[in-house]
């Protein structure tokens, strides 16, 4: 019993030290013979609104929506790009022109031909005009042409990079125009019952319930997909969630809609399968955002002395259980294209931090308290690490004379506070950083961002013209070895002045059954099209 | 006697029926002002869940769901379409209100009915049980059972309940209200739709059931000692009908005036069942429509169901009258 628990903490230590990207785990999802037949059930946490991801990028939508419609390319494990609905593409070497090939002999659910006016038409109409990150990814395309029914040539005034960074089934779905040309998009009735090309057709929804998929018997990858089925349950309840999975009313939880302190009862390889790679495209960093405005947070070496002050290490031990890394800035690791870890680091050291603060003119008081902070944190609305990841830098800061006081009001008080009244101190929650930083990271310092009342924006404050200046050059840089230099160099400026502490890079955490197969591992796996899922026989 | 009473409740009702508008119409206001208190609204939740926006897509969002007009302007619009019964909208899920209520109400009406028979029939049977037995031992049983069922949070108790009946013992299903992928039909899908429905009835019911037995006990108690009892017992009636006919139903009055009560708080009471068993019901559509300051579908769920509760209460106040004939309607 003993030594038992010595080995779980011993691979919780192992976890901890980084080696959660090559868990042993993940191995076991890949499977090489296929079996036909047979329903999927799938968990997701909450119920999506719609079944658009064109128009909202809701993760909860794109669980679903990605077996449905598809984009024109997919990611590989690796985070390279591999063929969807294109065949394959070219980017002109000044960067200026992007050709897609497209897939024949593609239908639509209800018959009708796929064909490039119906990529042009999403890309005019939904991913420039309505999508949330579309209008920065696609905002450089002022052409499109159809040569013929299946190509397209985009023309860009200035060459966008991280355009095939992003463009998957979540990031840039492919609409049917015929279904949606002329009528008011965002309340098209195809949004609650989607028709796309994906290997799985829409049969029902039952609000509050589920979501059923049929398998499409005219999808274009040959014999796939191997499932006849996918019924997507919601289960409100995280702890009803952990005995649907151990009773086998659902074979798959994506998403971390378990919580961590529960994976230990998935441990048995033999009837579980936990895999920690499906949401690298997503590129998740959890951070406390300090809202630079006004004293004592306008100060750098306070921000610096915080992130001397939280110890990190202790923190992805004891609040995240080992199940991600140490971020080291504000490109997360898995971004392994434009990450650096050459940047300004803080080592945990509380004697550094309080010299900090002295320099910084905050001596403690007779109590030993220099000043009080309000702490919001997202932990209420949906995310229960934040809530102790909050109390963890509550304490963390009590002892280097911080007072804090936390705050765990509900999504939309949360957002109003920080974003449109900018009444807070220290914000803690996390951000997708998306597989390309001008697309994710950008948006989180650039002084042009800075827009009130809209949520995820440069939230801080934070404005530095050098740094906007080399994130809008990143932001059109063709040449690859010149826009790596100019994102380190970025990375390096943005550690220096710490607007945001960024403290760990979850995992997105799938647990299913060891029935679950897959041929083939995604890096965006959360919108994995499961056409190559299938179930293993019950033994 | 009884020819002439039936007038009487149709008299009553006409006069009822009557009162419930200015209540329900004094309901909508005040739901619809107290809900602007509330920070944040729907365009907010829209765009932080995407996960990026811009003013002008969030002003273009706020100009299409009517919030850019004055809170007066909005008010008069509500209230015009209350009158008119139109539930209006929820941009949210784009639907309308009254068919994502709608949908929504048979497995709530379900739920609540289950629970409420249960715990009615359970809370008399164990009522009656202690007061005949009054401070003897299964009096004594009854009363810790009662207190314990009262005190634990009914959502601990419904996942307790599916560890154990659904984990371990594999005999009832953990959540939702059929089994989906089964496709059953007649008496087959009446026998799922039964197995779902035991354990969040069970849970929901441990709630209400201390409260009936606790009720029904002490009114009983009270007229064992009353005169007509004694009269019952002078004139020879055995001691089951007393209990049953003489005492009991003069017991129940109590009973139905708490049943009529509660059914109103039953609907926002099972948001935690309904969560734990992902029962497709109303208090989850409602709870959600908080959180995503979906106030068109939240004002349309309270519209409904202050109508429910004001006409469930006229029911209860008819019942009066037939269980006692003293009551004038």
């Amino acid at each position: 019993m003993q030594s038992r628990r010595f080995l779980k903490l011993a691979a919780v230590l192992g976890l901890a030290l980084g080696v959660a990207a090559s868990h042993p785990s993940i191995a076991q999802t890949v499977g090489d013979a296929p079996v036909r037949g047979g329903i999927l059930n799938v968990n997701i946490p909450t119920e999506p609104v719609g079944l658009n991801s064109g128009i909202n990028t809701t993760m909860f939508i794109g669980e679903v929506a990605s077996k449905i419609q598809e984009g024109l390319i997919a990611f590989d494990a690796d985070l390279q790009p591999v063929p969807s609905l294109a065949t394959q593409w070219e980017v002109s070497p000044d960067g200026l022109t992007v050709s897609f090939d497209l897939r024949k002999g593609v239908k639509w659910h209800d018959g009708k031909d796929f064909t490039a006016a119906d990529v042009a038409y999403t890309l005019k109409e939904v991913w420039q005009k309505l999508h949330p990150f579309g209008r920065s990814a696609f905002g450089n395309v002022t052409k499109v042409e159809t040569p013929n029914s299946h190509r397209i040539i985009l023309t860009l005034s200035a060459p966008a990079p991280y355009l095939l960074n992003y463009i998957n089934a979540y990031g840039a779905p492919v609409l049917p125009r015929h279904l949606y040309e002329g009528t008011d998009v965002v309340n098209n009735p195809y949004n609650q019952k989607p028709v796309g090309t994906g290997p799985f057709v829409f049969k029902e929804w039952v609000k509050g319930s589920h979501i059923r998929l049929e398998r499409n018997p005219d999808y274009w990858k040959a014999g796939q997909p191997f499932l006849d089925g996918i019924i997507v349950k919601f289960i409100p309840d995280v702890s009803a969630r952990v005995v649907a999975l151990q009773s086998g009313e659902v074979d798959v939880v994506v998403g971390n809609a378990l919580p961590v302190t529960s994976l230990r009862q998935f441990e048995d390889k033999s009837r579980y399968t936990i895999n920690l790679i499906d949401g690298n495209y997503l590129a998740t960093i959890a951070f406390a955002q300090f809202n630079v405005r006004s004293a004592p947070l306008n100060d750098k070496r306070v921000r610096q002395a915080f992130a001397h002050a939280v110890d990190r290490n202790a923190l992805l031990k004891v609040v995240y259980l080992g199940y991600g890394k140490i971020a080291t800035g504000p490109v997360p690791s898995s971004v392994t294209k434009y990450y650096t870890p050459d940047t300004r680091q803080y080592a945990f050291d509380p004697k550094r931090a309080a010299q900090l603060l002295d320099e910084a003119g905050y001596k403690a008081g007779a109590n030993g308290k220099r000043f009080r902070l309000r702490l919001i944190h997202d932990g209420a609305a949906g995310s229960p690490l934040s809530t102790r990841t909050a109390e963890f830098i509550k304490q963390a800061l009590a002892k280097v004379g911080v007072d804090v006081e936390l705050q765990a009001p509900d999504f939309a008080t949360m957002l109003r506070h920080v974003f449109t009244d900018q009444d807070y101190d220290i914000l803690v929650s996390s951000m997708h950083r998306l597989p390309d930083p001008t697309l994710g990271v950008q948006r989180i310092f650039w002084t042009q961002n800075i827009r009130k009342g809209v949520p995820w924006t440069n939230g801080s404050g934070y404005s530095n013209p050098h740094l906007d200046a080399i994130m809008e050059q990143a932001a059109k840089e063709p040449d690859e070895q010149r826009r790596k230099a100019q994102i380190r160099e970025w990375q390096q400026i943005v550690q220096e002045d710490v607007p945001l502490l960024e403290l760990v890079e979850p995992v997105w955490i799938t647990v299913s059954s060891a029935r679950f197969k897959k041929l083939a591992l995604q890096a965006d796996g959360l919108f994995s099209s499961y056409a190559d899922a299938w179930l293993e026989p019950r033994k | 006697m009884t020819r002439n009473r039936i007038p009487a409740v149709a008299r009553f009702l006409r006069r009822r029926i009557w009162q419930v508008v200015p209540v329900v119409f004094g309901i909508a206001l005040l739901n619809f002002l107290i809900l602007q208190l509330a920070p944040g609204d729907v365009v907010d939740v829209l765009a932080g869940e995407a996960g990026a926006a811009t003013p002008e897509y969030m002003a273009q969002l706020r100009a299409s769901f009517g919030l850019d007009r004055p809170l007066p302007v909005q008010l008069a619009y509500y209230l015009k379409n209350t009158a008119m019964l139109d539930l209006g909208f929820s941009f949210r899920q784009n639907m309308p209100v009254l068919q994502l209520i709608l949908e929504r109400l048979p497995a709530t009406l379900l739920l609540m009915i289950a629970a409420m028979g249960c715990a009615v029939v359970s809370g008399v049977v164990l009522g009656v049980i202690s007061a005949r037995f009054v401070h003897r031992a299964a009096d004594r049983a009854v009363s810790v059972f009662v207190l314990v069922t009262y005190a634990l949070p009914t959502f601990w108790l419904g996942l307790m309940a599916i560890v154990l009946f659904s984990a371990r013992l594999g005999w009832l299903p953990s959540s939702g209200m059929t089994d989906i992928g089964a496709d059953l039909g007649g008496f087959e899908y009446l026998w799922d739709v039964a197995r779902h429905t035991v354990l969040p009835a069970l849970s929901l019911a441990t709630f209400y059931l201390a409260v009936y037995t606790k009720l029904v006990r002490t009114a009983m108690l009270e007229y064992f000692g009353a005169d007509f009892i004694r009269t019952a017992r002078a004139k020879g009636a055995t001691e089951t009908r007393i209990t049953l006919f003489h005492a009991l139903r003069n017991a129940l009055l109590p009973l139905m005036t708490m049943l009529g009560l509660q059914l109103g708080s039953i609907l926002s009471g099972a948001v935690l069942v309904e969560s734990v068993f992902s029962w497709p019901g109303l208090g989850r559509l409602a709870f959600e429509s908080i959180l995503a300051r979906d106030f068109n579908l939240l004002l349309g769920i309270l519209l409904f169901s202050s109508v429910m509760v004001t006409i469930l209460n006229i029911f209860v106040d008819v019942v009066y009258a037939v269980l006692d004939p003293r009551i004038e309607l």
